[in-house]
């Protein structure tokens, strides 16, 4: 199953993610990055449906709003949590939690 | 107020009113046009040569920042365009990058950039041109709100170029929809793509893929006309204008309580003073300017009238250059009231994709309301200051943040106010007319109405 077919996001975007200057990121950590880059969490604001999945698996940097939207945690992710941010980008069903390189 | 300029070696710069942008009489035609600028020196930038590259350079040491609101190094931009064009990644275009002239001002109390596309077109055009040469892209696009009028003028402005043998890419005029955020950089690139004039999540940035996937550069029909005067008299002739932090000129749009309201060309630095003066004094005894428009903020007066016209110097006050906007609030008004109406409206305007604008700005927008036609007490307030911080930097665009800043700007300045307004309930002043402009017609229920046997 593509990513597209998971739904969000549009081969456009992603591709436009791995290609920005301003982030080489990957949905939810796939591909070639150095383990000890720093990275952060980002939601993107027009994908993200409010599922929640993200605040369940990832309490320790994220939690809800008022109206059940995720607010992260700000600065890098420790690296003790990135399997986990990982596993929490992963599993987001519209795939609108980002692991990213900071800006 | 912090002086940002140290002194240097060179002539004092001025300040004041100047006329660089809106020189002369109106120009409409080409002929007014290059008899007031002369030719543009398309392509001879490098004295002679092709090198094209030498605007960027040129830009870039003038120091002109985007007069759209933000205030990005608009060489900075054009650099970028031009690099993702050479280094894209797996995704580039074939070829070729795209320019936007973003002269969509949204922006309530800003009538700057259709001011200018009335008296200076050409001068717009021109900077069109330049910056696609420089960037090299093979196509322009002319985004700006307007009526039927304004947009055949601009067209027949780009065909008397094209017949005239001035036009080095075609230059199409766009009509962008109604609405704040219609003309955000993104949701301009949005609209040029058929997906809808709204805001998105960047990277990318249009700089990096804009239209039809292609680097593209998005400045303020402002910044291009700056363009197209740095082309021609060069970075130095730029700064003789302005702080050596903030060099050049800009438009401003003066309007509330002052005599002659308008759009008006300062040399940045000048005073806020300067500038009210320019627009014939205040009209009655005023109480605090709004800087920098609906995403700026609120300076209590006579204090501002020190303030500096640089973006660096109103932001250490809590306010903002943004596009040039300056509205003057009388005493007989109340502020509260005003903000609740403008909190109000721009709620309005969220394109409801981000939950948290969607959500964060009508609960804000009525935090604002109980305020100011209300009796605050301290729950609300913490409530208001809880939003305030639910809401900024959550968003694709900068609508949640920037009015996030504004309502927290205008809490700190009108603090006496809330504290009557808790004592005492809502003021008399609160009746007055408003004097912050709200777009006409005013924003109704973003519900559609059916059309009697029409498509749905």
């Amino acid at each position: 199953m593509s990513a597209d077919e998971r739904g969000g996001m549009s081969g456009d975007e992603r591709g436009g993610m791995r290609a920005g200057k301003h982030g080489r990121m990957s949905a939810g950590g796939r591909g070639r990055r150095n383990r000890n880059q720093p990275r952060e969490l980002r939601v993107n604001p027009v994908a993200c449906q409010a599922h929640g999945v993200c605040i369940e698996l990832l309490p320790e940097l994220i939690s809800a709003d008022p109206w059940g939207y995720p607010v992260i945690a700000p600065g890098p992710v420790p690296p003790a949590l990135i399997p986990l941010a990982e596993r929490a980008a992963n599993s987001c069903p519209t795939l609108a939690l980002l692991l990213m390189s900071p800006d | 107020m912090p002086q940002a300029d140290p002194p240097g070696p060179r002539a004092e710069p001025r300040t004041g009113a100047v006329a660089r942008l809106l020189a002369g009489p109106e120009q409409r035609s080409l002929e007014d046009h290059l008899s007031q600028h002369g030719p543009p020196p398309f392509a001879d930038i490098g004295r002679g040569g092709t090198d094209t590259a030498a605007l960027i350079t040129a830009v870039e040491r003038a120091g002109l920042t985007g007069r759209g609101g933000a205030g990005f190094p608009a060489g900075r931009k054009m650099r970028a365009v031009t690099e993702a064009a050479r280094h894209g990644g797996p995704f580039r275009s074939q070829t070729g990058t795209v320019v936007i002239a973003n002269g969509a001002e949204s922006e309530p109390a800003s009538a700057k950039d259709r001011r200018l596309l009335s008296h200076a077109p050409h001068l717009v055009l021109d900077g069109i041109v330049l910056a696609a040469e420089a960037v090299g892209a093979t196509r322009a696009y002319l985004c700006v709100h307007g009526g039927p009028e304004m947009l055949r003028d601009l067209r027949e402005a780009v065909v008397s170029r094209e017949r005239a043998g001035l036009s080095r890419v075609p230059v199409q005029v766009v009509s962008v929809p109604a609405g704040y955020v219609t003309s955000q950089e993104t949701a301009l690139v949005g609209l040029l793509n058929g997906t809808g004039a709204r805001p998105s999540f960047v990277p990318p940035r249009p700089a990096q893929r804009g239209v039809q996937r292609h680097p593209t550069l998005v400045l303020n029909v402002e910044t291009l006309a700056c363009v197209a005067l740095i082309a021609r008299h060069g970075p130095a002739w730029f700064r003789e204008l302005g702080t050596p932090a903030a060099p050049g000129s800009a438009l401003f749009t003066i309007s509330g309580a002052v005599t002659r309201p308008g759009v008006y060309e300062l040399a940045l630095g000048s005073t806020i003073g300067r500038a009210l003066e320019e627009a014939g004094g205040p009209a009655e005894p005023p109480q605090a300017v709004l800087a920098g428009g609906y995403f700026g903020g609120w300076l209590p007066l006579p204090a501002a009238r020190r303030a500096q016209l640089t973006d660096q110097s109103l932001r250490t006050s809590g306010a903002a250059l943004g596009p040039g906007v300056l509205v003057v609030l009388p005493q007989s008004s109340c502020p509260l009231a005003e903000m609740a109406r403008v909190t109000s409206y721009l709620a309005s305007q969220s394109a409801g994709q981000c939950g948290p604008c969607r959500n964060g700005l009508p609960a804000l927008a009525d935090a604002l309301g109980h305020v100011a036609f209300g009796r605050p007490g301290e729950d609300l307030l913490r409530w208001t200051d809880q939003l305030l911080g639910l809401v900024s930097g959550r968003g694709a665009c900068h609508l949640p943040d920037g009015t996030a800043g504004l309502v927290a700007s205008a809490l700190a300045a009108f603090s006496d106010d809330v504290r009557q307004h808790a004592r005492h309930g809502p003021c008399g002043r609160a009746a007055r007319p408003p004097v912050l402009p709200l777009p006409e017609p005013p924003p109704v229920s973003p519900v559609a109405v059916p059309s009697p046997g029409g498509t749905p």
